[in-house]
């Protein structure tokens, strides 16, 4: 039993719990908070090695993580408004042109 | 128990519901709400491992910027009738949540029987590298090519941003 045990068991808690979401919700909105909380799970394993190894890698990387989030919040919304644009609905169930 | 790993519990157990919440809710706004509820509950957790910056980075930057987007793209959206997402409960959805069940069970015995990792926790250096002017200084030394490249990606993403969201482009 070392000191970060019970954070990562509450990260991989937080991380099936977003997949739960992106696996079973259909709203496109409420799929995309779902990956933020998966981002937000791994951001804290990354912490809670940093502190126990000592080591400040683990925190820049969070820093970059939180940087590629940001833009990836910008261009999934900005897709998201563009499907609503054209489509009227956020139901990913209703978004399949792509299908064959 | 110790002061810390009260604190510990009562933010892994506020965070753990307000995630649940998050992926239960029928109305978006108020997933919106209840992840503002978790990225604070992360905050508090950043700080009981020392990590002053990230915590505060979490709180402005999460908690900040990127859900007042989702609140201000729901607000736009006016998703007022929610009837129209069909969420009702399928045989498919059913297997899909039993399988992140079972990817969560796995991932747990490996954490509590995987080999011990070295000795306890050293809290002077933990909270040094936490600082924000450790964390500056590496920043614009050893990680300057990579913050670099940041910009590069921020730039990228709000040009693409307003190209996907305009509605012409002339």
């Amino acid at each position: 039993m070392t000191v970060i045990q019970p954070y990562l068991i509450l990260s991989a808690v937080l991380f099936i719990i977003g997949t739960a979401g992106v696996v079973a919700r259909r709203n496109a909105i409420i799929v995309f908070m779902s990956i933020e909380l998966m981002l937000n799970s791994v951001n804290l394993t990354l912490v809670a090695f940093s502190a126990q190894l000592g080591d400040v890698t683990g925190q820049m990387l969070v820093f970059f993580v939180m940087t590629v989030a940001a833009a990836e919040a910008a261009i999934g919304l900005a897709i998201i408004i563009a499907l609503f644009r054209r489509k009227q609905t956020l139901n990913l169930d209703e978004i399949n042109i792509l299908k064959w | 128990m110790t002061l810390p790993s009260i604190m510990f519990y009562a933010l892994a157990v506020f965070a753990v519901l307000s995630a649940l919440l998050v992926v239960t809710r029928r109305n978006p706004v108020m997933s919106a709400l209840y992840l503002i509820v978790n990225f604070f509950c992360l905050a508090g957790l950043y700080l009981t491992l020392h990590a002053q910056f990230i915590a505060v980075i979490q709180i402005l930057v999460y908690a900040g910027a990127i859900m007042v987007l989702f609140v201000f793209v729901i607000m736009l959206l006016n998703l007022g009738d929610e009837r129209r997402l069909s969420e009702g409960i399928s045989w498919k959805k059913i297997v899909a949540v039993g399988l992140c069940f079972a990817l969560l069970l796995e991932i747990v015995y490996i954490l509590l029987f995987a080999e011990a990792s070295p000795g306890a926790m050293d809290i002077a250096k933990a909270t040094e590298i936490g600082t924000v002017e450790y964390i500056g200084s590496q920043l614009f030394t050893k990680f300057l090519f990579p913050f670099e490249v940041t910009s590069v990606i921020l730039t990228a993403a709000i040009v693409g941003a307003i190209v996907l969201a305009k509605r012409r482009l002339d």
